[in-house]
């Protein structure tokens, strides 16, 4: 077990490698100056020289490229160019309200997710089933953006019944914080309980037309809630797997609701600091959430083999 | 029981009144560096509004007031300004606002490798202390705009002893409000300074500015009652602000236009016909309908423009408004250049407001027979072409100066910093540069009008309309006063009673 | 974007059976019946147009529908169901196009991945593997601002962030086949590398990559609009319906219509994808109950 994980991280290591070359080279490939474009109406030849040579923004790409990875690897990830801020206490300030916001996305879709595919399993091609694989379609095909400014327009300005937008820490006030995290977790929430609703019926319906769960069936030995308890512990593990995956992409991909419900996030950090070309805050943070994705994945594995012991001697 | 119930609501209502409430203030963007000496985002400005006292300050008209300078002179020749400070004015951590410290601001104003603000203080020859609170500053010749400039980030006081933390670590001022905390891109907190010299007329106990780009949810945001104010509002939603009797719609004349400007030599496409011939500009000029893009774009609040200055400025003169639609005109223009349909491309940053005005433009010129692409690209994107002279038409835009030489000299004069499209004229350049070592308003004025006509002749610019300074706010608000300027001043301004 | 999650490793099969099973699914067909129904608006959209799609009307700015604007006008007074049907044309073009872009690049490197292993195996997973841990629209607004804002590099962006996902499918699916008799059979004889690949391992991932890139052309058509909210895709006066919502966001209770039309179309085309996708994953899954 131990071997595997070492292994895993090894293996990581030459991914987050070239990745730090993909966003870094990505980045200085994007037309345009930041000096400049901060600058924009008040440029000032000298202030742009100066700080172009602050920020080493002369020298030669492997240089600068050297320079920083170098500097993180001292735990050092550079500050924004454009406020001054330091990346890692941007990162340590969103954080919260990212992990926050996917949580109760990922919540809301088990929530909703888990039981819909069991109740579609379980009365499998009837009007249910259809019924519940076409929500989850239309969850699935639903463009975001669009369901959030939806979704403000009738709960915030229409009935007034929730906030508008905005980030209330949830060490402020629990419910005001939980409340305006609502429509944006529900937004994201759609997505991924489509995918888990289709993926606990499949998996229930694998475990259901096993053989020793229809002979016991057939025997009149297991009473339906029995029957469904236990295909629901096996087919945990694709939906727990699932599940970590999922979270991974949640946490770096909620890049449009984020800016529609002005939640600050990661990905309206990124977003804006692409379009600023904020440099070291795109890698920074890129580089901070690939970490935290590569990490899930090891999780996902190891999870994996701790729930099926018959994945532990790959062959 | 009963008896309870009347001392708590006698208690609630005296309450009301004693336990002032937040402000909650939306911005249209994220402010950058919150250090008045770095910073270059007009929100910057108007988070620095609050929380950093400037030695002068303007009115609702533009005059120049007393600020932390409660009065000045100036000596024979307009060369040395003497101000006499306030005595009880104290940054934020207690140390008093002195002659030591107004010098030490300029000098890092002036000094600092990174500070944007030396093309304002450029005509300061040397900075004396006279006694605690008389400083007097030597020009290296007379400069019209200074005093304007020092209302604004130039003349805001930092103290002295947080000056290497300024901007990453807080910023220590020494106005109403002192900062508390910031969260980029979720916002800047600040409290009330209770030290302050004129703290009874500010009346909330924390302002919160949140920058929220998008109209339509920083709209939702005050309908629902999470903001107080919002600054812009999109002129599409002036309706329905109007028409909400729990909110305010407020406007006023602004300093900034929007047009556009003619790449007239700055690489291979300043050759593009449309940049050689002033008669075809003038033929673009005839086709558009500036009344259209008022009320498509504007629903009313865009002023059309003919001119840099706005009807806010004292250099405005209606002499150079009119030029209604004139196809006719136009197309007559162009056959006598010698086209019969010209081509050229307009370069702009995409967003939805730019887009707009450019297909409407586009639509609108194509009567008279010019076929315009229009180039949207990244804001960055736009920056950088434009210096590289890799446009032939741009997006031309200012968000304005008090002083009429920030929206003219800036743009127009030979070698400035920034005239992209290189347009250089020496007579004009000379009138723009008279006019800013004397500070005679008539003589300005006349100075500024015979720039304006070689201007017309020359067309290197078009403007289309003068941005207003909007505003919407709570009806539970009063006391709110908008500037031209478009920065939020907090006196006075309290909930309702 | 969920991109990374949609991956499904099915065992090879023949296809005609397949067919057969998606024409009786009632989902697959109401999803084909929707596609179709849109390419044929796309395709017949000059003569279907009741305006010029450019043409704006300064007297008819934000009109309700009505006899003459079927669906309405926009802001600069242009004939919504007009833009609606030239705006299919992006969409639907920048699904199909940044998927085979995807398929282009991805599945030849998936099989060479798959077939040589090794190194070569080793240096393109540790590229995916990394290209995968950056979030996909990210890596796209990256590359659509850096080659420009247009619909042609918007489906370039798209279509090479959708590209780690065939590879690793088909990766899957080749080290799935290539233990089998008749691959081993086809190296014992002596058959080139590139013979094999085409004519036994090819055919086999097939089923699983057209699952996959039916459903990827959902999401590209998601992530095209997305960009364009973003000013990154198809470029005005040219409509696309993603740009066309991100200058109706800003008209919500003024115009609605603005938005409810080109927000369905997008939920409409890419439903008609999904439920399509659905149908061909029965249809070739031979594992179905």
């Amino acid at each position: 077990m131990l071997k595997l994980i070492v292994r895993r991280i090894l293996v990581a290591v030459p991914t987050l490698i070239i990745l730090s070359m993909i966003i870094f080279g990505l980045q200085r490939l994007l037309p345009g100056d930041p000096i400049q474009t901060m600058m924009a109406e008040e440029s000032d030849p000298q202030v742009i020289e100066f700080l172009r040579e602050k920020y080493r923004l002369n020298e030669p790409m492997p240089m600068q490229y050297l320079a920083w990875v170098g500097n993180v690897l001292q735990g050092d990830f550079g500050s924004s160019l454009r406020t001054g801020i330091p990346v890692t206490e941007m990162i340590l300030q969103k954080l919260p309200i990212t992990v926050q916001l996917a949580s109760m996305a990922m919540i809301m879709a088990m929530l909703i997710g888990i039981p819909a595919g069991i109740l579609a399993a379980v009365r499998k091609n009837s009007a249910v089933d259809y019924a519940a694989n076409a929500v989850a379609l239309s969850g699935m095909s639903v463009p975001n953006f669009w369901l959030g400014i939806i979704l403000i327009m009738v709960f915030a300005v229409s009935w007034k019944i929730l906030p508008a937008s905005g980030y209330v820490p949830i060490t402020q006030d629990f419910w005001l914080s939980i409340r305006s995290m609502l429509m944006p977790a529900f937004v994201l929430s759609t997505a991924v309980a489509a995918y888990l609703m289709r993926h606990t019926r499949s998996a229930m319906l694998s475990v259901l037309s096993s053989d020793y769960i229809r002979t016991a069936r057939a025997k009149g030995l297991l009473s339906n809630t029995v029957i469904i308890k236990h295909a629901l512990r096996n087919a945990l593990m694709p939906i727990v797997t699932l599940a970590t995956l999922l979270f991974g992409d949640l946490l770096a991909g909620a890049v449009l609701t984020e800016q529609i419900f002005v939640i600050p996030g990661f990905g309206k950090l990124i977003v804006d600091a692409v379009f600023t070309r904020d440099y070291a805050v795109v890698q920074g943070v890129v580089l901070f959430t690939a970490i935290g994705f590569i990490a899930m994945n090891i999780l996902t594995d190891v999870l994996y083999i701790v729930i099926n012991p018959r994945l532990r001697h790959p062959q | 029981m009963k008896k309870l119930v009347v001392g708590a609501t006698l208690l609630a209502l005296m309450g009301s009144t004693a336990f002032a409430a937040d402000l909650n203030v939306a911005l249209q963007d994220d402010p950058d560096i919150l250090d008045p000496h770095r910073g270059n985002t007009f929100v910057g400005r108007m988070v620095f509004g609050p929380m950093c006292d400037t030695l002068f300050d303007i009115d609702t008209s533009l005059n120049i007031v007393p600020r932390l300078v409660a009065d000045w002179t100036w000596s024979e020749g307009d060369t040395v300004l003497t101000m006499n400070l306030r005595e009880d004015a104290l940054f934020h951590d207690g140390t008093p606002v002195n002659g030591e410290a107004v010098k030490a601001n300029l000098e890092r104003a002036l000094n600092l490798p990174e500070s944007n603000r030396k093309a304002e203080l450029a005509s300061i020859a040397s900075i004396e202390v006279l006694g605690e609170t008389q400083v007097a500053i030597t020009l290296k010749a007379p400069d019209a705009a200074f005093l304007a400039n020092l209302t604004d980030r130039a003349g805001m006081m930092v103290s002295p002893a947080t000056f290497d933390t300024a901007g990453e670590g807080g910023l220590v001022c020494a106005g109403p409000y002192k900062f508390v905390e910031r969260i980029q891109n979720d916002r800047i907190v600040m409290e009330k300074f209770a030290e302050h010299w004129d703290a009874d007329n500010y009346h909330f106990d924390q302002v919160i500015y949140r920058p929220i780009p998008d109209t339509t949810v920083r709209l939702a945001n005050l309908q629902s009652g999470d903001l107080d104010i919002i600054e812009r509002p999109a002129p599409s939603d002036m309706e329905a602000i109007k028409a909400d009797s729990n909110l305010v719609f407020d406007i006023v004349t602004g300093l900034g236009f929007y047009g556009v400007n003619f790449n007239m030599g700055n690489g291979d496409r300043s050759q593009s016909p449309i940049n050689q011939d002033k008669r075809l500009r003038e033929a673009l000029n005839l086709t558009i309908d500036r009344n259209v893009l008022n009320e498509v774009l504007g629903m009313g609040t865009y002023p059309p423009a003919y001119q840099p200055f706005s009807t806010a400025s004292w250099a405005y003169n209606p002499e150079f408004d009119g030029g209604e639609r004139d196809i006719e005109r136009a197309k007559a223009l162009m056959a006598e250049a010698g086209h019969e349909s010209v081509s050229f491309e307009i370069l702009y940053a995409n967003n939805s407001a730019m887009q707009s005005l450019f297909e409407l433009v586009q639509a609108m010129a194509s009567e008279a027979g010019f076929n315009i692409t229009l180039r949207p690209t990244e804001f960055a994107a736009y920056v950088d072409e434009r210096e590289a002279g890799n446009f032939e038409v741009s997006q031309f835009g200012a968000s304005g100066r008090i002083d009429p030489d920030g929206n003219f000299h800036r743009y127009l004069a030979c070698g400035s910093a920034g005239n992209v499209g290189n347009y250089c004229n020496d007579e004009l350049t000379d009138l723009l540069n008279q006019a800013r070592v004397i500070n005679d308003v008539e003589q300005r004025k006349a100075l500024y009008d015979e720039a304006q006509r070689i201007a017309a002749e020359d067309l290197p610019a078009l403007y289309f309309y003068y941005t207003p300074r909007t505003w919407a706010y709570s009806a539970n608000l009063e006391g709110f006063v908008p500037y031209a300027d478009g920065v939020l001043r907090l006196a006075g301004l309290k909930p309702k009673e | 974007m969920t991109l990374a999650s949609q991956i499904e490793i099915v065992a090879p099969r023949r296809r005609f059976r397949g067919l057969r099973k998606l024409v009786r699914n009632r989902g697959a067909l109401f999803g084909g019946a929707i596609v179709i129904f849109f390419v044929v608006l796309a395709v017949f959209a000059p003569l279907l147009a009741t305006h010029d799609p450019f043409a704006s009307s300064f007297t008819s700015i934000r009109k309700p529908p009505s006899a003459e604007f079927l669906l309405g006008t926009d802001e600069i007074g242009r004939d919504i169901f007009s833009r609606l049907l030239y705006g299919a044309r992006a969409s639907l073009m920048a699904g199909v196009v940044s998927v085979a872009i995807a398929l282009a690049i991805g599945v030849p490197l998936g099989l060479v991945a798959g077939y040589f292993g090794g190194l070569v195996d080793g240096g393109i997973s540790r590229v995916i593997e990394a290209l995968l841990a950056i979030p996909s629209l990210i890596l796209a607004i990256a590359l659509a601002a850096t080659l420009g804002p247009s619909l042609m590099n918007a489906m370039l962006a798209i279509g090479i962030a959708a590209t780690p996902i065939f590879v690793r499918l088909t990766r899957g699916q080749v080290l799935a086949v290539k233990t089998e008799d008749y691959v081993e059979g086809a190296r014992a004889i002596g058959l080139p590398h590139i013979l094999i690949i085409i004519r036994y391992i090819l055919p086999n991932v097939l089923s699983p990559v057209v699952v996959q890139a039916t459903i990827t052309i959902a999401t590209a058509i998601i992530a095209e609009a997305s960009l364009s909210f973003l000013g990154l895709g198809q470029q005005p006066p040219n409509p696309s319906w993603g740009s066309m919502l991100n200058t109706a966001k800003n008209f919500m209770t003024q115009a609605p219509w603005m938005s409810i039309f080109p927000g369905g179309a997008i939920f409409l085309v890419v439903l008609g994808f999904n439920l399509l996708g659905d149908g061909l994953r029965d249809a070739l899954d031979p594992r179905d109950n």
